[in-house]
């Protein structure tokens, strides 16, 4: 606080900022608990799931392969964040890009995926937990890709530097966040 | 591109006061917004309690056709609780935090501004369902299938949407609140010498972060199930109409604590300052603050008792557990006034007030908490009266002596002693006159929630009663705006430290220069401000001149 413009942050200017971003994910984390919650009970309470016998669940390769592409937009993410915690202003860029690339396909995957679904979300409780659920997620992962989207802008202006890049390193926990959540989303909705 | 940053020296933009208040970013404005705005839901909320009393000081319907009727119960709670209660209290904190702590400001002072933009954003679109096809009706607790499409028609929506956005605001204060109790304390603050209020806002904060994310996935579900065809509520197509009641008091009941644990922070502070004694057992009232923050997750079930779907052993035993630290604050609060030098300015009369209208409050919790006294009394004017005795009773109490004690902070001014006095004896008579009889209305078996009832029952007498008290309390709003009115046309005659008070926002000017202290005492203990009158400490060293104008 102590500095104008914020070009530097101070230590206790970083610890300060990733509080506030643990405690956010910490109130997501309550909020994606609520949904998985509310998926069990009620499918603890169908007789087989789905429930209605002539629906199917959406086939696993393909989300199979949405899957590794969101696992590994997680390691250029971090790839991102240790490069420009080494002053690469370049490979930061490559790295954010790589990750807004992987995140945007992810999307546009889901969207195909819904799209060929044989179920929509007023299938009963069936669609309608897997659509809350993963739209849901799927609108979290929109929300990243925004905020990369201002980071890169940032970068572009050369906002983004070795000394003041805390802003990355929160937008990191949060996509590492939604990348956990997907790993247990596909874990119980698509695969148990 | 750090020189483009810098923000323009104050006077080279002269710019009007409205436009300064619009925009700004200081968490005392900021909070002095809160309280206004959530004044102002009060006179909204009480207006709309005082038809319903109105309605039922007699058999038949006189005022309120039984549709406006439950609009008007369902819009009063709701109002109440969201948008009078939890942003008066955020108001305070918002305030008094920071300077209790010897910050500058919040956390994140832009994240601050914009938790209290979004409050009357929401309530806007929560109340323009009037107009637009009618509120809600469902009661402030919206149960499924009452809620859903076929029976509730756009209000719902409204009330759902509302409430989400309420919720964020609600979240995002909650982080600011905590990052800057963790991080901007000042050198000597530890946590054990925090003052009561920044502990009990703590345990609040944290209750928000975790209760308030789960209302929001009840509220998007509800939202998509009347609107997407969802089918979490609906037996029908598989879902359960049970999951949101307990969706709802999984938040619900750690939302009591919401609403009343910064007015037990309150009551903490102005009974030592008047009682001239340090408050008798800071660390078991801390200690049983964060108990009551824990346990508060483990007894949301109790208000499900008669759904038979809850397991009645566990949730009655947890509810009985809790009662045990919120009576250790009761005597907490007795020693510290025991043989104490007690000044009975209005904030301590309605701290008193407080002490006897809670514990009523609280001996109607702990009689619900058997299951068969709640089989008897769910749904009846019993517990109507346990929840007002514990939020006007309390939280509003707790609301009232905050702002007779911190009014001359904020303002420099006092407010009328004499007036505040006066205030208080026609509202604690109005409340006991109000919310007495309804225990009684409720043993006698009267539902709660209904537009009419017969007038061979026998529950005329006391139903007048209890719109009599109404009017009391309505009245003695009115003199408390008066008073306010004439507070602030009146001269700066406070002070800083006009209570002869403990911590660190007497230390300061009143108001407060926007960055809060030019310097700040040492801080040896919970009262750093009596240690400093009275223990010869020495103030620590100022600040390198111009570093306060920075921030």
């Amino acid at each position: 606080m102590a500095t104008l413009g914020h070009a530097v942050d101070t230590a206790a200017e970083r610890r300060m900022l990733l509080l506030g971003v643990r405690l956010f994910i910490l109130s997501e984390v309550m909020l994606f608990g609520a949904f998985f919650t509310a998926y069990f009970v009620l499918r603890a309470q169908a007789p087989a799931w789905p429930p209605l016998p002539d629906l199917e669940r959406p086939e696993l390769p393909l989300v199979g392969f949405n899957t590794l592409l969101l696992l590994s937009s997680s390691v250029t993410m971090q790839w991102a964040v240790t490069r420009i915690g080494r002053g690469d202003a370049a490979g930061f860029k490559r790295g954010l890009l790589a990750t807004l690339m992987l995140g945007t396909v992810f999307l546009a995957i889901q969207g195909y995926e819904f799209a060929s679904n044989g179920f929509g979300i007023s299938d009963g409780v069936f669609g309608s937990t897997f659509y809350t659920l993963t739209s849901f997620h799927g609108a979290h992962v929109l929300g990243g890709l925004l905020l990369m989207g201002v980071l890169a802008n940032r970068a572009r202006l050369g906002l983004v530097t070795r000394e003041h890049h805390t802003a990355v390193e929160g937008v990191s926990y949060y996509w590492h966040f939604v990348d956990v959540v997907w790993v247990v989303l596909f874990l119980t909705v698509y695969v148990l | 591109m750090a020189t483009t940053a810098l923000s323009p020296r104050a006077g080279a933009y002269p710019r009007s006061r409205v436009y300064e208040w619009l925009t700004t970013t200081d968490h005392k404005k900021i909070g002095i917004m809160y309280i206004t705005s959530a004044y102002i839901f009060f006179l909204i909320g009480g207006l709309m309690a005082l038809a319903i009393r109105t309605e039922l000081a007699a058999p038949g319907t006189q005022f309120l056709n039984p549709d406006i009727f439950n609009q008007a119960f369902t819009m009063h709670g709701t109002t109440m609780v969201f948008f009078f209660v939890m942003p008066m209290l955020a108001g305070f904190a918002n305030y008094i935090v920071p300077l209790q702590i010897g910050a500058a400001d919040m956390a994140f002072p832009r994240i601050n501004a914009l938790s209290f933009w979004i409050i009357p954003v929401s309530a806007l679109l929560l109340f323009s369902s009037f107009g637009l096809g009618g509120a809600a009706a469902g009661g402030w607790t919206s149960y499924t299938p009452l809620s859903e499409a076929k029976y509730a028609g756009i209000g719902q929506d409204f009330w759902l949407a509302g409430l989400l956005l309420n919720g964020v605001s609600s979240i995002l204060g909650a982080i600011n609140i905590l990052a800057t109790i963790f991080k901007l304390r000042a050198p000597g603050l530890t946590m054990l010498r925090l003052p009561i209020f920044v502990w009990t806002v703590l345990v609040t904060s944290v209750l928000l972060i975790f209760a308030v994310p789960v209302l929001a996935s009840g509220l998007v579900m509800l939202f998509i199930d009347r609107n997407y065809g969802g089918a979490f509520f609906d037996p029908a197509a598989g879902g359960d109409t049970v999951l949101w009641q307990h969706v709802f008091w999984f938040f619900g009941h750690p939302e009591v604590y919401i609403l009343i644990l910064p007015a037990f922070g309150i009551i903490s502070e102005v009974l030592p300052v008047f009682s001239r004694k340090p408050l008798f057992g800071y660390k078991a009232f801390v200690l049983a603050t964060v108990s009551i923050g824990v346990l508060g997750f483990g007894v949301w079930a109790h208000h499900m008792f008669t759904t038979g779907a809850v397991f009645l052993p566990f949730f009655s035993i947890t509810t009985f557990l809790i009662s045990v630290p919120t009576g250790v604050k009761m005597f907490n609060w007795i020693a510290t006034m025991w043989r104490g030098k007690l000044r009975f300015t209005t904030a301590m009369l309605f701290a008193v007030g407080f002490l006897a209208s809670f514990l009523i409050g609280g001996l109607d919790g702990a009689f619900s908490a058997s299951t068969p006294i709640d089989f008897a009394l769910q749904d009846t004017y019993w517990i109507v009266s346990h929840l007002h005795y514990v939020l006007f009773g309390g939280s509003a109490f707790g609301i009232m002596a905050a702002t007779y004690y911190w009014f001359p902070k904020m303002t420099g001014r006092f407010l009328d002693e004499r007036l505040g006095k006066v205030q208080f004896v026609i509202m604690f008579v109005g409340a006991h006159l109000t919310f007495f009889p309804m225990h009684l209305l409720g043993i006698s078996g009267m539902p709660r929630r209904i537009q009419d009832y017969a007038p061979n029952v026998g529950w005329q007498d006391l139903n007048l009663l209890a719109t009599i008290g109404s009017y009391l309390i309505g009245f003695g709003t009115l003199v408390l705006l008066w008073n306010m009115f004439v507070a602030l046309r009146g001269p700066r005659t406070a002070g800083d430290d006009p209570w002869d008070a403990n911590t660190l926002e007497w230390a300061t000017t009143s108001p407060p220069p926007s960055y809060n202290f030019d310097r700040l005492p040492e801080i040896r203990s919970e009262r750093p401000l009596f240690d400093l009158k009275h223990g010869g400490a020495g103030h620590a060293p100022a600040l390198p001149s111009g570093e306060g104008s920075q921030r």
